[in-house]
């Protein structure tokens, strides 16, 4: 963090996916070594980086691999050799990293991912939902999601800052959503090459494989009476990650002029009714706000953008003076309860005592799409709870037959 | 949204629907707009009808979802028509276009009552004749420019001649062609 | 962050480990003196030996020291006494008995 070099950037017009934009981030801060395998919706992130390495423009040592399983045993085994490492996938691929998501994370390997959200099966599908990263919330990783191409990229910049911090050293996912923003071309603004790349530095790890004459053992086995402390000690250090998520974040908005925090709250100073959303649908949700405040509604938007670390007090803090909030997710967790974000975000409310009534949505699964006539919906139903004391379900469906 | 101009592409899977909505937003993001160019990724097949979506706007764009209630309907493939509800949502006030050899009138009674403009354009000849080959995206993109008034003609062809000169380098033959094709649908729709 | 070892043990409390139990210096085995989780421990009757050397690459705790290409005694700090060496010592130079002291 120290080591944060601020160049203020130009800023530089373009179009691009959102899979463009992360690959050409990626081409910018030029990661040491990326192994990965392709899958839907996230291939296009390697075959452009590929292309990059092929013309020339980075030079980064990319590991074509069998699997998944290999992409992440090959960053570990990368990244603990003293290389800066990142790699990139979706749902099943994804899944099939999930034992060296735990190892990378406990190994504190401070690689970067970028997960391109998708479903998994079953029914089989490629579309857009948060099943995935959500399936990986208890690895250790620190995810950030994008509500588009801009942020995805501006996300990636800030990775390895965050990462490689040594308050932090922990792996880190950005999140986009499948198709809805990987596939769809919108307007950019680049920040200058030799600004990303003071800014990402390089990796300088103190301790690591190739380093002659001072030889270390990663992973060694622990027994007992030593995973608690280690478990510990790695729970910390994700807590230590909100404060440098948000001094990196200070540091990108002087070379870039944007500002990210944790969350960000959009029109909820005075709003009686919040909807706490991540990803793409947050900019839908952003543009019906607009619309029903010109109607006369006092309603915002939290748009969260980093899951883990979760902040959970923080949350509870922006809700507390509304009067009801929705909180959407786009994943199932079969608890009949709340899927993830309800379950952690009310558990913040009833530890901070924040007696608000918070209603669990899930949306968009496999890709369905949501609009703002959904999020005027919520809102209609979050008021018809408050003003006319109606009953309804606390934990359901948005879109489904029935 | 105010100030947003939304384009709904029907095709089939190979056709280009896709590119040419992407074509769409390249052109519009060089003449200073705000774009948004996406498809809708169904099962992926050759021949499988296809929806790709655009928004235009002096604005940001921040809506992630599909277009229900588009401006213009573009219809690549007339053999769509019978399969798709392709005027779903159009707006009255809006316009379809259909690349068929067909004048209009014989296509508006397979629009579902649409009483808005219908406008019909042969791509496939205005292709092969310039291009020699079944290209319908380039006059479908023209024709769709010239019908949402998108943009000045004048910006769209200067826009378009520098992008089929940096993309056809080593083919300059291919760029005459292509800009004939774009004149050739502006004049086919009226323009 | 370089961390001494020694100093890993149950008392350390957790933010004084190493981050992902990271171990720092090499062949640190040799200050775990694995020898008292001993049950049954080989004798090397030295008169029957005839310097083959079979027995030190089958030790799977480098426990049979060799010093100018001859085995000498047993590194007792170390061996398990998992009669490895007693099994395939062809001149029965090698005896097990039981309990902790040879």
């Amino acid at each position: 963090m120290s080591k944060l070099e601020i160049r203020k950037s130009k800023e530089l017009k373009e179009r691009m996916s959102g899979n463009e934009a992360v690959a050409y981030a990626i081409c910018q801060v030029e990661p040491d070594v990326m192994p990965a395998f392709p899958i839907t919706p996230s291939t296009e992130i390697p075959q452009l980086v590929s292309n990059y390495i092929a013309n020339g423009q980075m030079d980064t040592d990319f590991i074509p691999v069998e699997s998944e399983h290999s992409a992440m045993s090959a960053a570990i085994g990368s990244e603990a050799a003293g290389a800066r490492t990142m790699t990139a996938t979706s749902s099943a691929g994804l899944a099939l990293m999930w034992e060296e998501l735990l190892l990378a994370a406990s190994n504190r390997m401070p690689v970067a991912l970028t997960l391109v959200n998708r479903t998994l099966s079953g029914p089989l599908n490629i579309n857009c939902d948060h099943t995935d990263g959500m399936g990986a919330r208890d690895t250790g990783w620190i995810q950030i999601y994008a509500e588009d191409n801009q942020e995805v990229y501006d996300n990636f910049i800030q990775a390895y800052p965050i990462a490689e911090d040594p308050r932090v050293r922990l792996p880190i996912m950005i999140c986009q959503d499948g198709f809805i923003t990987s596939h769809a071309v919108q307007n950019i603004k680049l920040l200058e090459t030799e600004s990303v790349k003071a800014f990402a530095g390089t990796y300088e790890p103190e301790e690591f494989l190739l380093n002659p004459g001072k030889p270390v053992a990663v992973g060694p086995y622990s027994i007992s009476n030593f995973v608690m402390e280690a478990r510990k000690a790695q729970a910390e250090a994700m807590e230590n990650a909100k404060e440098v998520i948000l001094e990196v974040a200070g540091k990108f908005a002087e070379m870039s002029g944007r500002q990210y925090g944790l969350f960000e709250e959009y029109r909820t100073e005075d709003a009686d009714y919040i909807m706490v959303i991540m990803g793409s649908a947050a900019g839908t949700a952003k543009q019906a706000v607009d619309e029903l405040r010109e109607e006369g509604w006092k309603v915002g938007v939290l748009k969260l953008r980093v899951f883990r670390p979760f902040p959970e007090k923080e949350i509870a803090e922006a809700l507390k003076n509304c009067k009801a909030a929705a909180i959407m997710d786009r994943c199932e967790s079969y608890n009949g309860n709340a899927a993830p974000l309800g379950s952690e975000i009310c558990a913040g409310l009833f530890r901070t005592k924040t007696m608000i009534e918070a209603v669990n949505y899930t949306y968009g699964l496999g890709g369905r799409d949501f609009t703002t006539e959904h999020v005027r919906g919520v809102f209609a139903e979050l008021r018809a709870l408050v003003e006319e004391g109606k009953a309804i379900p606390q934990n359901q469906y948005i879109g489904l037959r029935k | 949204m105010k100030n947003t101009l939304e384009i709904r592409w029907h095709g089939r899977g190979g056709q280009g629907a896709k590119t040419a909505a992407l074509l769409l937003a390249d052109v519009c993001f060089k003449t200073g707009q705000n774009v948004q160019g996406f498809p809708e990724y169904g099962p992926e097949r050759m021949g499988a009808p296809i929806t790709a979506f655009n928004r235009i706007s002096t604005d940001p764009i921040r809506v992630h979802s599909n277009i229900y209630y588009p401006d213009v309907v573009v219809v690549v493939d007339e053999t769509l028509l019978h399969s798709v509800d392709v005027t779903n949502g159009l707006k009255e006030e809006g316009a379809i276009i259909v690349n068929t050899p067909k004048p209009a009138e014989e296509i508006r009674p397979m629009l579902n009552g649409y009483a808005g403009k219908v406008v019909t354009v042969d791509a496939r000849a205005i292709s092969e004749e310039t291009l020699g080959k079944n290209f319908p995206n380039t006059p479908m993109l023209a024709a769709t420019v010239a019908v949402s008034g998108v943009m000045e003609k004048t910006a769209f062809i200067d826009n378009m001649h520098e992008s089929f000169a940096h993309k056809f380098a080593k083919k300059p033959e291919v760029i005459d062609g292509n800009m004939k094709a774009l004149e050739a649908a502006f004049a086919a729709v009226g323009a | 962050m370089r961390t001494d070892v020694e100093k890993i043990n149950d008392r350390i409390p957790y933010t004084e480990l190493t981050e992902g139990m990271q171990l720092f210096g090499s062949g640190t085995s040799r200050l775990f003196n694995t020898g008292e989780w001993r049950t049954n421990t080989p004798v090397f009757h030295a008169d029957k030996c005839k310097q083959c050397l079979l027995c030190c690459p089958v030790c799977p705790d480098v426990s049979i020291p060799v010093v100018d290409g001859k085995r000498v005694d047993f590194d007792y700090d170390h061996c398990k006494g998992c009669g490895i060496c007693a099994a395939v010592c062809p001149f029965d130079a090698i005896e097990m008995k039981e309990g902790i002291e040879p």
